[in-house]
């Protein structure tokens, strides 16, 4: 009887501590609306989404967030046209072109380029490639959205391949045979067979790949200038949403407008990342069942 | 040749690009950091505070700091991590615990890295009161590995056969003794690599101590789980955007990047050695 309340004590202890996970995404939620909210008591949630004004210390102040929402959107945006072709494409050479031993070489590198810190990115991004960028295009400074877009992208460009490949892998080997056996060649079978049946679990790499290029906070911190415009070129500098958030919540003063304003972008930059993780999960259900694997 | 294979021709070609691109870039990455990283290093670089106003001396204390919030993140990651990974595999919740769990696990290793430094000021640093500190800034990222240690524990588990399990309970041991002396001393090695990879992670981020943890200089050393601490990473980022001798800090900063490289690839690699060792226990 002993030993069946302590093996009962066990489960309640294993149960109430799988659900930390929970708690803390609940607890995210929370502390970001309630820091977040009493921004809305002075302007609405509409004029903080579509102002074209970010001036938090002026008197009176101004948080419109317009600048900055579209400069995350701009500096993802071009750090996708990096990302998808290297990532995709490294992973379709990983699974599709490359022998056992090249593969077994290439995944442990891709790795290493993941496990580089942001922070080191985003040093080399100032030390290398932004005066690298203010030479060839003759600008002011190097500190633009494009340095931001290249160092970013870079920076994806693991998480896209290894996502793809393992979406590549999914597929199974009858596909590859059967239409080999029918007479096409490699390329035709890449392109007509492998990449349309991996499609949804692509799209689902490059969709994680947006979710974490909009969150990456040191790197576009260190490479994009900072200057709270809305975006027209991307030889300028821009101020995305992660980046403000962690320039400016030095300078407010705790409980203070410009304080909560900086949770509702975090609130901004949550959501627009749960809506991209949320959408990758949906697509990659979808596929699962679609090729018979079950959940 | 006809248009099919010219056709596979190019494409192949237009593959093989992608992939020596990316290659390019970790070539020029390493290659800029290595050898510029190397001329800082000293062993008075490794082992003295800074000096100067930030222009010479070492980085001791960033190295010793980021040490202690890697340490507490994991204290505070690892029992959690892997109680919850026991939970899933072991003890086979609902289909609705279970997919309220790994849907939560899979949003929080989403979130932002920024917006985790938000929750850790206004809950650990304001609300209960821990301050800018290495309490708060080892909680911090401890909530920021969680789902990577589950997910690593997880899979560790379920790569256990199920017959040790069955011989365990047949043999009239209790569920939890089969846990403790089975399931969990043959899954330690794929767990360790879970733990030393969110090591890796933790040494290497920034934005979740911007706020909660670090500070560009600190006299002397941290004596309590309560003081400010300087950082590697954040040091790096210090040194580049603070202080007014832009061409000593950045040397400094090439060799603290060194360090920081250096520290979370050997860690990696320690993680990768450890899974190769695994596969050939399960596998033969």
């Amino acid at each position: 009887m002993k030993q069946k309340i302590k093996e009962e004590i066990y489960r309640w202890i294993f149960g109430i501590l799988a659900f930390s996970s929970l708690l803390f995404l609940v607890g995210i939620t929370i502390t970001l609306i309630t820091q977040g909210i009493p921004l809305f008591r002075e302007i609405s949630l509409w004029s903080f989404l579509s102002g074209r004004d970010w001036y938090p210390t002026y008197e009176p102040p101004d948080f419109g967030a317009l600048p900055l929402i579209a400069a995350s959107a701009f500096v993802t945006l071009g750090a996708l046209l990096v990302c998808v072709p290297l990532g995709i494409g490294s992973a379709l050479y990983m699974n599709e072109i490359a022998g056992h031993r090249q593969k077994s070489f290439l995944k442990p590198l891709i790795e290493i380029l993941a496990g580089i810190p942001s922070v080191i990115y985003g040093f080399f991004g100032m030390v290398v490639v932004a005066p690298f960028i203010q030479k060839l295009f003759n600008l002011p400074t190097g500190l633009t959205a494009l340095t931001g877009s290249l160092v970013l992208g870079i920076m994806a460009t693991p998480t896209v391949a290894s996502l793809a490949e393992d979406a590549l892998s999914f597929v199974p080997n009858s596909f590859r045979e059967a239409s080999l056996a029918v007479g096409a060649n490699r390329w035709q079978t890449l392109v007509k067979v492998i990449i349309p049946s991996a499609g949804s679990g692509i799209s689902t790499a490059v969709i994680l790949g947006i979710s974490r290029a909009i969150g990456e906070t040191m790197t576009v911190l260190m490479v994009t200038g900072g200057s709270a415009v809305i975006p027209k070129s991307f030889l300028q500098p821009v101020r995305p949403m992660t980046s403000t958030i962690a320039a400016e919540m030095g300078e407010t003063v705790f409980g203070g407008l410009h304080y909560n304003s900086l949770f509702a972008i975090g609130l901004v930059l949550f959501f627009s990342t749960l809506f991209f993780n949320i959408l990758a999960e949906f697509i990659s259900s979808r596929y699962r069942l679609k090729l018979g694997m079950g959940r | 040749m006809n248009r099919a294979k010219i056709s596979q021709k190019i494409g192949f070609f237009i593959i093989f690009l992608c992939v020596v691109t990316t290659l390019l870039f970790l070539g020029i990455i390493l290659y800029f950091i290595i050898s510029r990283g190397m001329g800082a290093i000293s062993w008075e670089f490794l082992t003295r505070p800074p000096t100067g106003g930030m222009t010479g001396g070492g980085v001791a204390p960033a190295i010793v700091g980021t040490f202690y919030l890697t340490l507490g993140a994991i204290i505070f990651a690892l029992p959690l991590g892997l109680a919850c990974a026991i939970y899933l595999t072991e003890y086979t919740p609902k289909n609705i615990v279970l997919n309220i769990l790994r849907i939560s696990i899979n949003n929080l290793a989403g979130v932002p890295s920024v917006v985790f430094g938000l929750f850790g000021l206004a809950v650990f640093v304001k609300f209960f009161g821990f301050g800018i500190s290495i309490l708060s800034g080892s909680l911090t990222l401890g909530i920021l590995i969680l789902p990577g240690i589950i997910s690593a524990s997880q899979e560790a588990l379920t790569a256990i056969p199920q017959s040790f399990r069955e011989a365990s309970l047949a043999l009239g041991a209790t569920k939890w003794q089969t846990i403790r002396k089975i399931v969990l001393p043959t899954s330690l090695p794929g767990i360790l690599t879970g733990v030393i990879l969110s090591i890796g992670r933790a040494a290497g981020e920034t934005a979740p101590i911007l706020f909660t943890a670090a500070v560009f200089y600190l006299k002397g050393y941290p004596d309590s789980v309560l003081s400010e601490v300087m950082a590697l990473p954040y040091h790096i980022y210090g040194l580049m955007t603070e202080g007014t001798f832009p061409e000593e800090q950045t040397k400094i900063a090439y060799g603290c990047a060194l360090i920081l490289l250096f520290m979370v690839l050997s860690i990696s690699a320690v993680a990768i050695y450890f899974r190769q060792k695994q596969r050939r226990i399960h596998y033969g």
